[in-house]
This record gives structure tokens, C-alpha cells and sequence, in this order.
């Protein structure tokens, strides 16, 4: 199998400059002007949908947008409670205490494991 | 105002793909516009909207939109060693990004365990020596999407990674301008980013004071030659060469000499891995000893062929990629056409520095019609191979398992 893949080099020009220093001192005229930049970033418009999306649109979109519970695998109920409370514990977001059951409930709903 | 609609349909629904979105409370026109890209993740969602809406970006993979997770396509990745800034992939943490930075009131301080506290303007700080390496910047989190076992987080395909000519100075010629005290352990970085609610641990990153003083560390104004765009860190960012892109703080404003270890949050307890070969566990082992998150490991890919591809029996077919070794040079690039029982050595492509992606080919001429498990696998300088295992382990960081990609020759 091994005659099968050309060895040579052929299309690429190799230049082995051996020693050569990763980090070389810049050559003059490599430095950009930098200038005061002013952006905007797009709004994420998306909440959570249904019936049961109070809890989780009231809590959860205050950090992040819907997208990043949306792109999750199917994850079970034990998984879904150690993400609330990592969110809750660990990043101090501020998450109504009775909204709690909700947010899981709607998470396994619509994001558990089948 | 621009919107976005990130995520994909909530599972069990019916795919809302292009159009349809009359679901959507606040449904903006551009929305309905949008087209997805299928990423090769272990399960769905594997959808996600292609966007063009975020400043100074080219067409990007909306991973998520507040605050912005921005992957790179991964036919960028066959254009050329460098990626380009405007497909430069994009992860904040919290979402209060400053959208204004003012290039004559911005300053960076110096401060904590150091003789003199400095408060240094742009232009000081580019008086400084400059130098400039090609390095590549991977997040911890590359390839996530596709543990197996699937793991929460940011669920990115492989394009959490790009490689870059950046110019600065040295982290080391700022810190002796500082002056740092005898006693000094860690050097903590501190961006401008903070987090919408007050109370949630600052984004800050701490290197070994000898890593900090080894003179590569360096702290970039510029990028393939331009600013660096806002959302990778403008005015100034680390540049840690060979580590996850965790510690290449973006927005740099804070440089903080400790006596201490470092035992924020970041540090202790977010971005560990299990101190193991390969960062390896089985899912619910315990016991296990996390640490910080550091050097980066090799790894290869295919970029002008994916899987499903259909190959010509006749003649040779050239195949090509990029690779890099980590914390290391490439040394080599293997192509395996049976699985990975058999390799043969790839040709390199131009030396960009050990730090840099390197392109890779190989003329392959198949011996009979049928399917082909192509397989690429990188050795650094210091011996270090790709496993041909994938790792696992909770937080989904460092894989870099031989990539798989199957072609059929007709």
C-alpha cells in the first residue's frame, strides 16, 4: 500500500532554514494603524417556545441567547439539573428559586433524551 | 438592528430550515433568509445557520449569538495556512463585549506583585520591541460536538481553530518594565469582557511566571497584518503559542503579578482536564485529578475532501490538509487508505514556524473500485502521534483523535 502515495516532494517548495527562530523580531512597516472602532452585534431575537417557555425565557435569556440550550444534545433529566445549577452556583445567574422546576421540566420536554 | 436566529429546531419538531418560522414571535426577515450547514456531530441538532450579520466576519457558522460563538467553515481551512481574519472563529464567554474601544483612552494596567504599577497607553505599549509568529489559536473545546458520549457545552465541529501572523511585544518585555518582585508565582489576565450579571466570577487566565517571562509569550496588535477584528480581541490579545486558546485573553486590559496561585473559578474549576494520558476518562469514573487545561496536542486533517466523497478509479487523486503539532513542529504527516493499517508519509508544505498549521498532500491512485476509510495522522517533533482512539471527558476538551474520512472509488 505504501507505493501508492507519491514520497516527493513536487509541488511544494520546502524551505528548511533549520534553527530558524519561531519568533522573529518584525520587519518595519508590519504595524497597522489602529483606530477607534465602534461595532454593533446582532440581536437574538429567539425565545423559547410554548407554553411552557415562561420560566426559561424569563431566567435564562438574560445570559445567553436561546441558542445555546437549543444546540444541545438530548440530555436526561440528572444532566439538564447539574447544568441549572452550574449556571445558578457556579456563574451567580440570577434564577428565581421557584422558577427552578420549571426551567428543568421545559429542558427534559423539549431537550431530553428519548 | 440586525437580528439573528440561532439554535436549531427544538427536537421531535419539525425541522424549520429555510422559511417556515411562523412559530417565531419575533421572526425578522433576514431570518427566514437564512441557510444551515450539517456539521458531522455525534447526533442531532447537527443544523446550524450560516451568517453573515456579525461585524468585520464573512460568512461564519452561528454556534450561538449572545454572546458570540462564531465557527469557522471548514472548507476555509483548504485556502492556505493562514485563516483569514474575517473567518477567524470567535468564543466570548459573557455577553457584555464593549462595542466602542476608544484607541487613545485605552490603557493596560500593570499591577499586584511588581515594583512599579504601569498604566500603558497603546502607543507605549507598541514602542516596546515588536515580534511576530504564526501560531495557531484552538479553543479547549474544538470538536466537542462530536464526544462520544455527546457533553454540554459549546457543541462545535472542528472549525473552533485558525492560525494566524501576529505581531506584538513579549508579555516579559512589559512585565520587567513593571518591574516583577522577587516571590512572584503566576501572571493573571483580565480582557475587558464582562459578565451581564455582577456577581459571576470574572473571565480571568493565569500563566507560571517562567512560562510568562519565556519571551513567545507575546501580547498582539495585529493579525495576518491588520488590527485584530473586535470580536478576536481588538486593540490587543494574548498570544500564548502552543496552548488552548483559553489563555489568549482577547481585549487584554489587566496584568495582575501574584504571589499565589491562581484559584478563581477559571482556573479551578472551569478548563480542567483529567490528569491523564490523553485527558482520557470513562464516563462517571470518579476520583479522577483535574488540572488546568495547557499545551495543545498534534493533529491533521483532510480539508479538499469530505466524507461521501466519490473519488475517480483512473489516475491520481490528490488529497490535501492541514496539520500541526500541538505545542511542537510537525514532523509528520502519515495517509492511511485501509483504516489505519497502513501509512505512508504525506509531502510538507513551507515551514511556517512550529507553532503554525502546515499544509500536507499526497497523490493517491487506488488500487480497485470499492469504498476507502482515508485516515491522517500527524507526529510532532517531540514524537507525539494522534491516538487512534478518541478521548473522552466531562468538560469535552482536547480531542484529537486520527480523523476518518470514507470516499468511494467509481
Amino acid at each position: 500500500m505504501k507505493n501508492l502515495l507519491a514520497r516527493h516532494c513536487a509541488r511544494f517548495c520546502v524551505v528548511a532554514i533549520a534553527g530558524l527562530a519561531c519568533l522573529s523580531e518584525a520587519s518595519a512597516g508590519a504595524v497597522p494603524k489602529l483606530t477607534t472602532i465602534t461595532v454593533s452585534l446582532p440581536d437574538p431575537l429567539r425565545q423559547f417556545q410554548g407554553a411552557d417557555a415562561a420560566a426559561i425565557n424569563n431566567n435564562c435569556l438574560v445570559c445567553h441567547s436561546a441558542g445555546m440550550v437549543l444546540n444541545q444534545p438530548a440530555m436526561n433529566k440528572a444532566t439538564w439539573t447539574v447544568e441549572v445549577n452550574k449556571m445558578i452556583n457556579a456563574f451567580k445567574a440570577p434564577v428565581q428559586k421557584a422558577d427552578v422546576p420549571a426551567i428543568i421540566a421545559y429542558l427534559v420536554k423539549h431537550k431530553g433524551t428519548r | 438592528m440586525r437580528s439573528v436566529q440561532d439554535g436549531a429546531p427544538l427536537i421531535g419538531r419539525r425541522a424549520v430550515l429555510a422559511g417556515g418560522a411562523a412559530g417565531l414571535a419575533l421572526a425578522h426577515s433576514r431570518a427566514l433568509a437564512q441557510t444551515f450547514v450539517r456539521l458531522p456531530l455525534g447526533s442531532s441538532p447537527r443544523a446550524r445557520a450560516l451568517t453573515k450579520d456579525f461585524p468585520q466576519k464573512g460568512e461564519m457558522i452561528l454556534q450561538r449569538s449572545r454572546p458570540p460563538l462564531l465557527e469557522t467553515p471548514f472548507a476555509v481551512f483548504d485556502k492556505g495556512v493562514l485563516t483569514p481574519n474575517d473567518r477567524f472563529y470567535v468564543r466570548w464567554h459573557y455577553s457584555d463585549i464593549p462595542t466602542t474601544v476608544d484607541v487613545d483612552s485605552f490603557r493596560l494596567k500593570v499591577h499586584g506583585h511588581v515594583e512599579h504599577e504601569l498604566s500603558l497607553s497603546l502607543s507605549e505599549l507598541m514602542a516596546l520591541p515588536h515580534v511576530e509568529m504564526t501560531a495557531v489559536n484552538q479553543c479547549s473545546g474544538n470538536s466537542r460536538g462530536l464526544f462520544a458520549p455527546r457533553v454540554a457545552g459549546g457543541e462545535w465541529g472542528n472549525g473552533a481553530m485558525g492560525n494566524a501572523r501576529w505581531t506584538g511585544v513579549r508579555l516579559s518585555d512589559v512585565l520587567k518594565k513593571a518591574g516583577v518582585k522577587p516571590g512572584s508565582v503566576q501572571v493573571r489576565m483580565h480582557g475587558l469582557e464582562k459578565p451581564p450579571v455582577a456577581a459571576s466570577p470574572p473571565f480571568r487566565k493565569s500563566l507560571a511566571l517562567d512560562h510568562a517571562m519565556d519571551g513567545e509569550v507575546m501580547i498582539a496588535f495585529a493579525m495576518n497584518g491588520e488590527a485584530l477584528p473586535l470580536l478576536n480581541g481588538f486593540p490587543i490579545r494574548m498570544v500564548v503559542p502552543g496552548w488552548y486558546a483559553t489563555y489568549w485573553v482577547k481585549m487584554l486590559s489587566d496584568l495582575e503579578v501574584l504571589d499565589k496561585p491562581d484559584t478563581n473559578f477559571w482556573m479551578a474549576t472551569a478548563y480542567t482536564i483529567p490528569d491523564t494520558p490523553h485527558a482520557d476518562m470513562m464516563p462517571g469514573q470518579t476520583g479522577v485529578k483535574f488540572v488546568p487545561i495547557n499545551k495543545m496536542v498534534p493533529r491533521s486533517f483532510i480539508t479538499n475532501l469530505q466524507s461521501g466523497a466519490k473519488l475517480p478509479r483512473q489516475g491520481k487523486s490528490l488529497i490535501r490538509g492541514i496539520a500541526f503539532g500541538g505545542d511542537e513542529g510537525v514532523k509528520t504527516v502519515e495517509l492511511s487508505l485501509d483504516g489505519g493499517r497502513n501509512w505512508a508519509a504525506a509531502r510538507l508544505g513551507k515551514d511556517e514556524g512550529k507553532f503554525s498549521f502546515r499544509r500536507w498532500e499526497a497523490d493517491v491512485t487506488f488500487p480497485k473500485p470499492g469504498d476507502y476509510m482515508l485516515q491522517v495522522r500527524c507526529t510532532n517533533t517531540a514524537g507525539i502521534v494522534q491516538p487512534a482512539v478518541p478521548n473522552w471527558n466531562p468538560a469535552g476538551f482536547m480531542r484529537n483523535v486520527i480523523e476518518s474520512t470514507r470516499v468511494t472509488v467509481a
